[in-house]
């Protein structure tokens, strides 16, 4: 018997990539981790994006956060570093190569306590990096303990009041120097999405704080990192609209309440303010912003501050435009008559 | 504290006050001049810029032909407190520190008492003669020196008197030793080379100095230099400028550091050498700095960088080592390129930071929890700063491993002599990496897979264009497909085969020099800054007690063959080091049989001092019960 089967064409993106050229492994996490929603928007966010796996490093520290890069983009290159200490590693790695775009992931626990040193200095230096924190206020690999994102007052399923305030990471980079930060949650599909294409576009640090519920120690009652919470008392700054370069960006906006801004590319990021004092642009409104829905109780996301002028690390340091790790000999080795010379010198 | 309890033998001995400038009554006629083997030692205050006064008198012996070291005994201070710095000539050229003194320049008011009392007898001090240092000592040539005022009268300004007044003593110096004044004068102006007018004045103040000397002063001491022509064609540099040279030439593209003493001028030098001849015509660099905000993030950059294929390095001391201890594993395990320099000091803890010492050996070994193990490299000269720090990044992109360069202060923050440095004759070992083309003719890759037998796999880079390119970098379990796994032959498999790589690495790490007779049942082994004490030490044992002796000088940790070879071929092998524990011995004790291994003895110095060659040949002679 036969028959015959039309396969219809499968659907690709503009490199002419499927998305299963950006999956990764079989992920290990719990069923219901917030960190593998994250991993799918990572995914579909390369995929539309169009960008080449082989371009990307990925790189994380230690915990549950830390492995999720293992289960996506499996054609590119990937470093599980030490605990907290994946900002000087990457760094590192794009002074190597900084023709390579570079994504970082780690969570509350390798970003707010243990990396807390790294992670300032890391937006300090506005490297070229995506940096994205999987926040779920615990630590997940060793069963549960607060971590320094959880907010004060916040329960532990065994009953465990935390009562140390919590640092808000988003609030740090903006002040620390970070061009392009936002918060956004794992459950929210569509900003998420829009805030990743937008961070690919971007030249410089970004920093992503994407709350993201662990199904297993901190999604009860009492704590303020569960779906239920998240659902609740998600508050959103603005609504994130975003326009790749290699698409047509023609389609109208109200130009008095969303900012429109030109990233690196060409691509564009439109901001529609949902809150009255909402200035990207401005470090002192989004920290104010930041504090003010805090001491609400609720959960301010959206992009908070963008700044696409501020030359990033890589530029600062003026480097020739090929990889350093590839330069030919002749370009790193001075000639014998320097060697001379100096030698003279010294005599 | 040494009083000079000595007699002069038929050397007079001051007996009344004469007053300055009067002819002095101790020796001179009667002593047998010492012509080019004497110790001068500057004592100064921290910050009162002695430290051009110092290298004019240094240079200016190097200039005549003389063989000349220098070493500067500083405080971990900006300011105020006390400094020492001595200058040996030694027409045999031995460079080991002197414990004697025998011209003191006694210019710091604090020390002063205490410096002229720890004066073997019959040395020389010059000093102000406020300071009336001759109630101290009888068998001391005395030269009370007015410096305030001769230095009144060519500094007008009132501001920098207390740099000038040090160049007072230079002339001083140049007329009581004869340096030869043509010779000062350039050395000076090599120091001021771009200051003209402080030039002028300086060498003003050093006439002003020679001037009072030759009037005022009568030469009584034996100490005189005569010229040489030991050191024609001959460099001086610090062992930090050689390691920062060897790295350029090493074609180093990202250097990561944290300043610490003794090492920052690792990098401080390096950045000045990069900027000048590794900039491109249209301004942009070939190489990254950066100024990491611990030891930590340091040596991350430099594994990041590794990784991606970078020539990576950073330099620390003993407390950055400690910090980097956590990712030095990771290099281990993941097989990781960099380049470590170890500019050692005195620990424990901050220990004593502007000291020298060899004890970060153990540590360095087996930096990191679990089995790990590092090469070391061990470089005994200014020279070898320079080549080994070149072996060191062959090495570690050959092995795919940190490699670890271990200086000291000594070496690293001094001044040695060196021939000129040969530029390399190799090209760069890059390793074995994989290109695209090489993944499509192969047409598989697994990253720790052993394909050549010598336990060394094959990398690629990250940006190599070809879907089978990448590969997933961990410091956790992982097979030879860089998956994670915890099986326990996986696990078992990858240790065995970093042991193998380690036996490789013995193979390819700098072979020891051997200096051996054949005929004598006692060996010293000694490795870095030791060798220079040990080998004025083998030339005491031989003229004073007749004693021959066997040298093998450690270079590189895994030690090779002939570290072997060399102790079960001698009754007794004394293990000469500047540590309490006896590191290096330690060491060789893990590596050897256990039939060789009792062979070993221990010298040891560890009082923050560079080892002197009377401690190793009086300890030697103790032991060999002589």
């Amino acid at each position: 018997m036969a028959t015959t089967v039309t396969k219809p064409n499968p659907k690709v993106n503009r490199l002419g990539l499927q998305v299963l050229d950006y999956r990764g492994g079989k992920t290990t996490l719990c069923a219901g981790c917030g960190h593998n929603a994250i991993s799918e928007r990572i995914i579909d966010a390369l995929y539309e994006m169009g960008v080449q796996p082989e371009r990307l490093m990925k790189l994380s520290g230690i915990g549950c956060s830390s492995k999720s890069p293992a289960y996506f983009l499996s054609r590119a290159h990937s470093f599980n570093s030490v605990h907290g200490r994946m900002p000087s590693v990457a760094t590192g790695a794009l002074l190597a190569n900084k023709t390579m775009k570079a994504l970082g992931v780690s969570g509350d626990g390798d970003t707010a306590s243990i990396g807390v040193g790294q992670f300032i200095h890391l937006m300090r230096r506005n490297l070229p990096l995506i940096y994205i924190i999987e926040d779920n206020g615990v630590y997940g690999l060793t069963k549960g303990q607060f971590s320094a994102t959880a907010d004060i007052g916040s329960k532990l399923k065994t009953g465990v009041i935390n009562d140390l305030p919590a640092i808000d990471t988003c609030a740090l980079a903006v002040q620390l120097g970070a061009t392009f930060v936002g918060r956004s949650f794992s459950g929210d599909k569509k900003q998420l999405l829009a805030m990743l294409k937008a961070a690919i576009a971007h030249q410089g640090t970004v920093m992503l704080d994407i709350i993201s519920p662990c199904v297993t120690f901190n999604d009860h009652e009492g704590s303020t990192k569960s779906y239920k919470y998240m659902q609740e008392h998600e508050e959103a700054i603005s609504e994130v609209g975003f326009v790749p370069h290699f698409e047509d960006i023609s389609i109208e906006y109200d130009a008095g309440s969303t900012y429109d801004v030109t990233m690196h590319d060409g691509s564009h990021l439109r901001l529609r303010k949902l809150h009255e004092d909402f200035n990207p642009t401005s470090r002192v409104t989004a920290v104010k912003a930041l504090m003010e829905t805090h001491e609400r109780g609720e959960v301010l996301t959206g992009v908070f501050y963008v700044d696409t002028q501020k030359p990033s690390f890589t530029d600062l340091l003026n480097l020739v435009d090929e990889p350093l790790a590839t330069l030919p000999e002749e370009r790193t080795r001075p000639s014998k008559q320097v060697l001379q010379e100096i030698m003279t010198r010294l005599q | 504290m040494a009083t000079g309890d000595v007699a002069l033998g038929s050397a007079g001995v001051e007996t009344s006050q004469p007053t300055p400038g009067t002819k002095e009554d101790i020796s001179g006629a009667t002593r047998k001049p010492v012509i080019n083997d004497f110790n001068i030692q500057v004592a100064t205050v921290n910050g009162s810029g002695s430290q051009s006064a110092n290298s004019v008198l240094l240079r200016s012996i190097f200039g005549m032909g003389i063989p000349v070291s220098g070493k500067n005994l500083f405080p971990s201070n900006i300011a105020g407190l006390p400094t020492w710095f001595t200058i040996r000539a030694s027409k045999h050229g031995y460079v080991a520190r002197k414990k004697e003194i025998d011209v003191l320049v006694a210019m710091n008011a604090e020390t002063a008492k205490e410096d002229i009392l720890s004066l073997p007898s019959g040395a020389a001090a010059i000093y102000e003669d406020s300071q009336n240092l001759r109630q101290y000592r009888d068998d001391v040539v005395c030269y009370p020196v007015p410096f305030d005022k001769l230095t009144a009268a060519v500094c007008p300004e009132a501001k920098l008197r207390k740099l000038v007044k040090n160049m007072i003593y230079v002339g001083v110096v140049a007329k009581l030793i004869s340096l030869d004044m043509k010779a000062v004068e350039t050395a000076l102006r090599r120091q001021f080379a771009k200051k003209q007018k402080a030039a002028d004045l300086n060498w003003a103040a050093i006439e002003a100095g020679y001037n009072y000397a030759s009037e005022s002063l009568t030469k009584q001491d034996p100490f005189v230099l005569e010229r040489m022509h030991a050191t024609d064609g001959k460099i001086i540099i610090d062992g930090n400028a050689a390691a920062a040279l060897g790295a350029m030439f090493a074609g180093v593209t990202v250097v990561t550091w944290y300043p610490i003493t003794p090492s920052s001028s690792v990098v401080e030098q390096l950045i000045d050498y990069l900027k000048k001849y590794r900039v491109e015509p249209d301004g942009k660099a070939t190489f990254a700095v950066v100024q990491a905000e611990d030891e930590l993030a340091a040596v991350g950059m430099v594994l990041g960088a590794g990784w991606a294929g970078a020539r990576s390095m950073t330099a620390t001391s003993g407390p950055g080592i400690s910090l980097m201890a956590e990712f030095t594993g990771l290099g281990y395990f993941a097989e990781i390129p960099g380049v470590i320099f170890d500019i050692q000091r005195v620990g424990p803890s901050t220990g004593l930071p502007t000291r020298t010492a060899q004890a970060d050996l153990l540590s360095i070994a087996y930096l990191s929890h679990g089995d790990t193990k590092h090469v070391m490299l061990l470089p005994g000269s200014v020279r070898e700063c320079f080549e080994f720090a070149q072996a060191a990044f062959d090495l570690a992109e050959h092995l795919q491993t940190p490699v670890f360069v271990l200086s000291d202060l000594d070496l690293g923050m001094n001044n040695w002599m060196s021939e000129p440095f040969e530029y390399p004759k190799k090209p760069l070992n890059r390793g074995k990496v994989l290109t695209s083309e090489d993944l499509t003719r192969l047409g598989e890759f697994a990253r720790y897979k052993d394909v050549d037998g010598d336990a060394i796999p094959y990398r690629t880079l990250p940006g190599t264009d070809h879907p089978q390119a990448s590969y997933f970098t961990r410091g956790s379990g992982h097979n030879e497909k860089a998956l994670y796994t915890e099986r326990p032959e996986d696990y078992q498999n990858l240790m065995e085969r970093l042991n193998r790589k380690f036996e490789t690495a013995r193979t390819l790490v700098p072979a020891p020099v051997v200096l051996q007779t054949g005929k004598s049942k006692v060996g010293l082994i000694a490795f870095g800054t030791t060798d220079f004490a040990v080998t004025e030490s083998r030339d005491q044992l031989k003229k004073e007690y007749g004693v021959e002796t066997d040298y093998l000088r450690i270079r590189a940790f895994p030690f090779t063959h002939e570290v072997h070879d060399f102790v079960s071929s001698h009754d007794r092998v004394y293990v000469i080091e500047q540590n309490r524990d006896a590191q290096m011995l330690s060491l060789l004790k893990l590596d050897l049989p256990a039939e060789d291994a009792v062979r070993l003895r221990s010298v040891r110095h560890f009082n923050g001092l560079p080892i002197d060659a009377r401690s190793v040949t009086d300890e030697l002679i103790l032991q060999e019960e002589i």
